[in-house]
């Protein structure tokens, strides 16, 4: 029953990755190759899709496998299954953190959380800035997409435009602008 | 209860734009979370966004989702935590089952690399903003930039974790904080 196989394989993978996204891109490959659901060459050809398309990336590949092996029904079995066990596990714990984030125990540890991911975010920001910057054609560097990246950061920042009205602005131009 | 179902479907609503235009999901979703849930709809505010986002990173499965339904649970109990859920997923089921179809025909497109190009330009604006706005609330003394800047290394040099910096931050707020409320002998 490729059905039954596909709910547990995705569950297992949504049930033991912690950090989502590319750790779990491993646990899916080595699902993958041992029931020989799609070939390695399919496999990279599912992260570039997953990295393209909007969405989580676990789910975008939880979706294509499933949708390769057993169609619709496959695509929907993985993706319920992968995110299965966030649901039960965040259920547990969120009741658990109404309870409890007013305890001065709670409340010092995220105080110290909270820049932590601040400075998280800021790394994340700088890593990608810098892969914009490299993907310039032919050894270039990429000005117009670093130009674009710092437009897109004054007009969210400092006029409070829409977030979504910039991804599309900046889609439609990117068509005219890296041809 | 009228209130209650309109809300389940704000939910859903919300995390669906969230799901549809977040592009490299993890720590890239938090802008558009931060306008859905922050700017458009006040469900939260920009502390404890930081606090549900830690937890969503240092629990299994995909983040978006933990997020989703951490937010969907503690507004409409578990009713709202599965329209959370369907609504940041339901994107990607639609994207990608129809690329999925067309995926030899769409393999060789440049219009759709090119547009591509233009987004991740943009993801990094967005990604910055928020970087600022993030930092800006949680960094409020000496020791918080201190933290800030030790976890901005740490991910940077790629040797550790995402989740060992979390628990570690944790650890260091635990020992800072309750030895400063602690009475001095």
């Amino acid at each position: 029953m490729i059905i039954l196989e596909l709910f547990f394989s995705f569950f297992k993978i949504g049930l033991f990755t912690i950090g989502g996204g590319y750790a779990m891109l491993a646990l899916i490959q080595r699902e993958i190759v041992s029931h020989s659901w799609l070939t390695l060459e399919e496999f990279i050809d599912i992260v570039a899709i997953a990295e393209m398309t909007p969405g989580p990336i676990a789910v975008n590949a939880a979706t294509f496998v499933g949708f390769r092996s057993a169609g619709v029904l496959g695509a929907i079995t993985a993706t319920g299954a992968v995110v299965l066990p966030s649901l039960l596990i965040v259920l547990a714990l969120s009741r658990a953190w109404e309870r409890y984030k007013e305890s001065p125990v709670v409340m010092a540890v995220f105080k110290g959380v909270r820049p932590a991911v601040a400075g998280l975010i800021i790394s994340v920001a700088i890593t990608l800035g810098g892969a914009v910057l490299a993907a310039g054609s032919e050894g270039q560097l990429n000005i117009v997409g670093l130009a674009m990246a710092a437009f897109v950061f004054f007009a969210v920042y400092v006029k409070k435009v829409d977030p979504f009205k910039m991804i599309i602005l900046c889609g439609l131009a990117g068509i005219f602008l890296f041809r | 209860m009228q209130k209650r179902y309109t809300q389940i479907w704000q939910l859903f609503t919300a995390f669906f734009r969230i799901g549809l235009f977040t592009f490299g999901g993890g720590l890239a979703m938090l802008p558009m979370i931060e306008r859905e849930v922050i700017d458009r709809y006040g469900w939260t505010d920009r502390e404890e966004i930081l606090d549900i986002y830690a937890m969503s990173q240092s629990v299994p499965g995909v983040i978006a989702a933990n997020t989703a339904i951490f937010l969907g649970n503690r507004l409409c109990g578990v009713m709202g935590a599965v329209a959370a859920l369907v609504g940041v997923v339901l994107p990607s089921l639609i994207i990608i089952t129809t690329i999925a179809i067309f995926f030899n025909q769409l393999k060789g497109s440049s219009i759709i690399a090119s547009a591509f190009a233009g987004i991740r330009a943009a993801v990094v604006g967005l990604i910055a903003a928020a970087a600022v706005r993030v930092g800006r609330t949680a960094v409020v003394s000496r020791f918080a930039l201190g933290v800030c800047l030790a976890a901005f290394l740490l991910n940077l040099s790629g040797a550790v974790n995402i989740i060992f910096i979390i628990v570690l931050a944790g650890i260091a707020g635990y020992v800072y904080y309750r030895s400063k409320e602690a009475p001095s002998k």
